[in-house]
């Protein structure tokens, strides 16, 4: 058996490497129809009025099938998050980095964790160690700007793209 | 022409006929029949793979009955489902045949793998029947899971959420892989259906590895409980009639126990808040799964780093797959193996343990008893295993399955005596 190169191979080497393209190329279709449909891609923005939203009080609207957390900050709570030395954060971000006015706080309520969403928008909420949510699945805390704290979480809650249309009125997405 | 045809010998001439050209019936005597020896010293521990068996066909014949019912979207999942168990003729029976029936084949395949570890089957030369079953186990969990989903309801949803999240540790795809998992960037229709889809495949993929998983037991035949290789055909008897008939009583004990659970307990190993239709905008406050997947559960929570917990997860598992190699010691049966006898205990208990820790709130004592039963977990697999084989003095082993009934030298043949070999 001679170890050159000969014709043979190179036809035996090109028609598997064309054999397993095509195969790829017939497989691709069948694993890319799980990916999300153009009309779930459908970027939907949402138009909130935040008007009636008293100091304190927090409201929960949805885009793109999840929670958004909407919350009207005190003067207390602005400040508590600010005083936070940022190094000793899982996720260091200041609070000013996290809001566009410093009263109005929207982050996705979506536990950075596993995806549960997290408690304390109502009045009757636990809201963590930390006055902001607590995640009832797996105990993450997070403060009153949406970072974590405390808990397998490893990510602040996230801050999807908003903007304000008016005072009144902001629009997400 | 007649001699050139190599004939098959039953009686029954339309069997022969048929045998003759397509040795079907040839291939069922030696699974299950006369032409299948079997070591005569098997217990009752050797009835629950048969059980597990029976379980999947009952799993099979309810589902495709419960599929012709249930519709597979999210505005009328949950109502189809209430539609079962109210309108339609029988709905109710089937569904908690089901529902309890994906509980018992857990309880029999955990009882058949505590078996396995008991008496060592997982040992060469039955590594790779070993690794089959967990093979199959881990099917059983993406099956039980994905059909938990189908009934829409706040477990269902938030199951789902948290379980398909765990992808979402890979590093840099792992949002896509989510996304490419839910079909959108949350769970909802293109979710369900496809869970659906895959519901109704993972079954008949369960009943191939079933397959080879007995091809794979036939190699060697079945392990037993003195773990001791087979020397000859003294100590084996034909599976059928005898292991056929302690199969069977052995099943219509345990029928009668699962009917209990069906007609007079059938919610009480599920959860209440899935009768409460799926909520994207509210997770149950206190989430849990179902109990055959909690022991992994409480594993996940006690450690406090996402990617780490979700590696500890599935490390457990996985884990599994090399336990022929972490177990060094050439003696199989728990029987002759003071330590690991004692060590085996341990380990269950602290298996119930996590599984009793994986439903309780994520707080206080339990995190830290989590914690506690997780390192346990681990340094059983890791390091007592391997090292077992070192300090362990295993006693002296009988040299046939028949030789501790029948034994010269000191042990009597009182009945108590040969009741105990067993």
């Amino acid at each position: 058996m001679s170890k050159k190169k000969s014709r043979r191979d190179f036809i035996v080497i090109a028609s598997y490497s064309m054999g397993a393209v095509g195969a790829g190329a017939a497989i691709w279709p069948i694993i890319n129809q799980m990916n999300p449909a153009a009309d779930t891609l459908a970027m939907a923005s949402t138009e909130v009025n935040i008007g009636a939203l008293e100091i304190g009080q927090a409201l929960t609207v949805k885009w793109r099938g999840k929670p958004v957390f909407i919350r009207r900050r005190t003067e207390n709570e602005i400040n508590e998050s600010r005083q936070v030395d940022i190094n000793s954060l899982r996720d260091p971000q200041a609070d000013e980095e996290r809001v566009q006015k410093d009263e109005w706080l929207v982050v996705m309520g979506v536990c950075t964790h596993l995806g549960c969403v997290p408690l304390g928008q109502k009045t009757g909420d636990g809201k963590g160690d930390y006055g902001g949510w607590f995640c009832p699945c797996h105990g993450s805390h997070y403060d009153i700007s949406g970072r974590i704290r405390k808990g397998p979480a490893p990510e602040n809650l996230e801050v999807p793209p908003y903007s304000f249309i008016s005072d009144n009125v902001i629009k997400i997405g | 022409m007649k001699s050139s045809i190599p004939n098959s010998q039953f009686k029954n001439p339309v069997i022969n006929w048929i045998d003759t050209r397509l040795p079907i019936f040839t291939a069922m005597n030696e699974a299950v029949g006369t032409e299948h020896p079997t070591p005569k010293n098997l217990n009752y521990w050797w009835n629950f793979g048969s059980l597990a068996g029976v379980t999947l066909v009952i799993m099979i014949i309810t589902g495709i009955a419960l599929a012709m019912n249930y519709t597979a979207h999210v505005d009328h999942a949950f109502d189809s489902v209430e539609r079962i168990m109210r309108d339609v003729n029988g709905g109710w029976l089937i569904r908690y045949i089901h529902m309890n029936g994906a509980s018992f084949f857990f309880i029999v395949v955990y009882i058949h793998m505590a078996r396995s570890l008991y008496y060592g089957s997982y040992k060469a030369p039955r590594e790779l029947l070993w690794i089959l079953g967990v093979v199959i186990y881990l099917l059983m969990m993406a099956t039980a899971f994905l059909g938990y989903t189908l009934p829409w309801g706040q477990m269902s949803f938030w199951g789902a959420t948290v379980i398909t999240n765990f992808f979402s540790v890979i590093p840099f795809v792992g949002e896509p892989i989510v996304n490419w998992l839910l079909g959108g960037y949350t769970v909802d229709n293109p979710t369900l259906n496809r869970f659906y889809a895959l519901h109704y495949l993972l079954p008949f993929v369960i009943a191939g590895v079933i397959l080879l998983h007995i091809v794979a037991l036939h190699r060697f035949g079945s392990n037993n409980p003195l773990g001791i290789d087979i020397k000859s055909d003294k100590d084996m008897i034909p599976f059928h009639p005898y292991y056929t008939i302690k199969d069977f009583f052995g099943l219509s004990v345990f029928l009668a126990i699962f009917c209990v659970f069906v007609f007079f307990l059938p919610n009480f190993l599920g959860h209440p808040d899935n009768y409460v239709p799926a909520d994207p905008l509210s997770t149950p406050a206190h989430i849990v799964p179902e109990w055959y997947l909690s022991p992994f559960y409480a594993i996940l929570r006690a450690v406090p780093d996402k990617l780490l917990g979700v590696l500890a997860m599935f490390g457990a598992i996985g884990i599994l797959f090399i336990l022929p190699w972490l177990d060094r010691s050439p003696v199989r049966s728990a029987h002759y193996r003071p330590m690991y006898r004692v060590f085996y205990v341990i380990f269950i208990v602290n298996m119930l343990a996590l599984g009793y820790l994986g439903v309780q709130n994520p707080e206080g004592i339990y995190i830290l008893l989590g914690r506690a039963c997780t390192a346990w977990y681990f340094i059983h697999f890791l390091v007592i295993m391997p090292l077992l084989n070192i300090i362990e003095t295993p006693k002296a082993l009988p040299k046939s399955v028949s030789d501790p009934i029948f034994s010269s030298g000191s042990s009597s043949l009182s009945p108590a005596a040969s009741r105990k070999s067993k």
